[in-house]
């Protein structure tokens, strides 16, 4: 593991956030403090702090669900964005979940298939997060890890190269949660997509990521990064993931500590 | 020396397998943690398939002790044999079924007619907060009035015609159908409208895929509350626009039985009413609804 403030440059990256800046009014607190980040193609970069760090209100700036106070984002590419709550549609079963992000996309690939196609590649896609039956299941049929594959599949279905996660597997019970780690990495490994993945949780973002970057609260600035550099597939229980954590979750504390 | 391809055949079969095994992990988690559903006890089903009829029964007993009892003069309260011999006398000059049929077919295209105006006006209320300020007021007014209210109005405006008996339908069903539908976009929870931007859904895409069908079980509520509505405006009307140019229905069949003084006549058509009114819900409402709750899991069975 070894620090650095930043990567290195020979790749152009897919997303170039410059000073993000965001306040709800012009005397609010500031929720986001210049924030930097530029994220190479198929990069994994996993956020982490503490509540109040303005991690939500940076995905949702990055989808457009928000607009930033001042500063840029440089991309050619959308993003899709997958939520701590499965949000998939209740009326819809969960393949057509899938194929409804086909529908709306406006994607090339996503636009030229007919309905035939979209069926058969939201098929593709749930058996790419290993549910090959789940197609005519409605989503209060599955359980919350299958809900959050078939998220997942409705995420890449939107045929974008960057995928926001917003705390998806918070609400999962540990081993479902420790099985999805599995399946994120074998899927990202797939599809050469750039993640980024923001979390409370210190241990997940090391057993996942390239990169962890550990942000302040209020305002949310981003304190510093480590590179992550043992090799995939890791396992969340390993001693070297615990030391990587434990020192991360220092700084954390370190942090945590300052708003006492 | 002669180990490198062997090594790299070791280590796809590795990956291989792990890759096998998560795929097995992921089953068999999936297995676990889906419960196999266990349906509803067929006892269970007949019970709720026949209760109503003892609700019937228990009425039909009463209705017959107090003619047992003789507690009224027939033409006060006849017996139920009574009334439905004067059914079958109905039936048999050719009133009953064309008076029924006339009357469902105005219903029904009342209905129809009704959705038609309060699904835009009830969407645009529901989307638009300055157009609600200005109008839902205004709705909530109508709905609050009887729409019998309307019928001498109607009948001043567009005469003993087909027009005023849809006038007043309208003036029922209206602003319940659009209520409804105003209440269920309220009641969409925000992820979902969340989740269709973050998917692209907008204008009307977003209309079609996130905001119909997230407002259903509200709309659908508002839905059977606006045919009954329109069911009762609709006696109403027939009850007091009576005209030879209008045609049998169920109102004037009661009416009929009104100026004859024919007590039978007149339980006789009430019973009418109400049982076109049960078997609509029975059969088009109540299908629907159970299917919408079962699909989104909101029966708990």
């Amino acid at each position: 593991m070894s620090e650095s403030y930043s990567g290195s440059t020979a790749v152009e990256p897919i997303l170039k956030i410059r000073n993000l800046t965001k306040r709800y009014a012009p005397n609010a607190p500031v929720i986001l403090d210049e924030f930097n980040l530029d994220l190479k193609p198929g990069e994994f970069v996993a956020l982490v702090g503490a509540s109040g760090c303005g991690k939500s209100t940076l995905l949702n700036i990055l989808t457009g669900l928000e607009e930033p106070t001042s500063g840029t984002i440089e991309t050619s590419h959308e993003a899709s964005l997958m939520f701590q709550e499965h949000a998939l549609l209740p009326w819809l079963t969960a393949g057509e979940n899938v194929e409804l992000a086909l529908k709306l996309s406006d994607a090339p690939e996503a636009k030229a298939l007919n309905a035939d196609g979209r069926e058969a590649r939201a098929q593709e896609l749930l058996e790419l997060v290993h549910l090959p039956t789940a197609f005519d299941l409605r989503p209060h049929e599955l359980s919350g890890g299958m809900r959050q594959r078939v998220a997942i599949a409705r995420a890449l279905a939107q045929g974008r190269k960057i995928l926001l996660m917003d705390e998806p597997f918070a609400a999962l019970d540990a081993i479902t949660r420790d099985l999805l780690h599995d399946e994120l990495i074998r899927i990202w490994d797939e599809t050469g997509l750039a993640v980024i993945f923001v979390t409370h949780n210190v241990r997940e973002a090391v057993r996942l990521a390239q990169r962890v970057i550990l942000m302040s609260s209020k305002p949310g600035r981003i304190i510093r990064e480590w590179n992550i550099k043992y090799a995939q597939p890791r396992r969340i229980d390993s001693s070297d993931i615990a030391q990587a954590a434990a020192v991360i979750t220092d700084e954390l504390r370190k942090e945590i500590r300052r708003h006492a | 020396m002669p180990n490198f391809e062997h090594i790299d055949i070791d280590i796809a079969l590795e990956a291989k397998k792990r890759q096998e095994d998560l795929a097995a992990m992921s089953a068999g988690l999936d297995a676990l943690e889906t419960s196999s559903k266990q349906k509803g006890s067929r006892s269970k089903a007949l019970l709720k398939a026949f209760a109503p009829l003892a609700a019937v029964a228990i009425v039909l007993a009463l209705w017959q002790l107090a003619i047992v009892l003789k507690l009224q003069p027939d033409y006060i309260l006849p017996s139920p044999a009574q009334v439905f011999a004067s059914l079958v006398d109905q039936f048999n000059q050719g009133l009953l079924v064309p008076s029924a049929i006339n009357s469902l077919r105005r219903g029904v295209q009342g209905f129809a007619i009704s959705l038609l105006i309060a699904v835009p006006v009830g969407l645009a209320l529901g989307l638009n907060p300055t157009l609600r300020a200005i109008a839902r007021p205004l709705l909530t007014g109508l709905q609050q009035l009887p729409s019998v209210a309307w019928v001498p109005a109607a009948i001043i405006w567009f005469g003993l015609s087909d027009a005023t008996i849809f006038a007043v339908v309208l003036l029922g069903a209206v602003p319940s159908i659009a209520n409804g539908l105003i209440s269920g976009i309220d009641q969409i929870p925000p992820i979902y409208l969340r989740a269709g931007k973050v998917l692209g859904a907008k204008g009307f895409k977003n209309i079609y895929h996130i905001v119909i069908p997230g407002a259903w079980p509200g709309f659908l509520g508002g839905l059977e509350q606006g045919w009954a509505f329109a069911w009762r405006s609709l006696m109403a009307a027939e009850l007091i626009a009576v005209a030879p140019s209008l045609g049998p229905g169920l109102g004037l069949m009661l009416d009929t039985g009104r100026q004859l003084g024919d007590m039978s006549l007149v339980l006789g058509s009430i019973i009418t009413i109400m049982i076109v009114g049960v078997l609509i819900e029975r059969l088009v409402f109540s299908p629907i609804r159970q299917r919408t709750l079962r699909n989104r899991g909101l029966i708990g069975r």
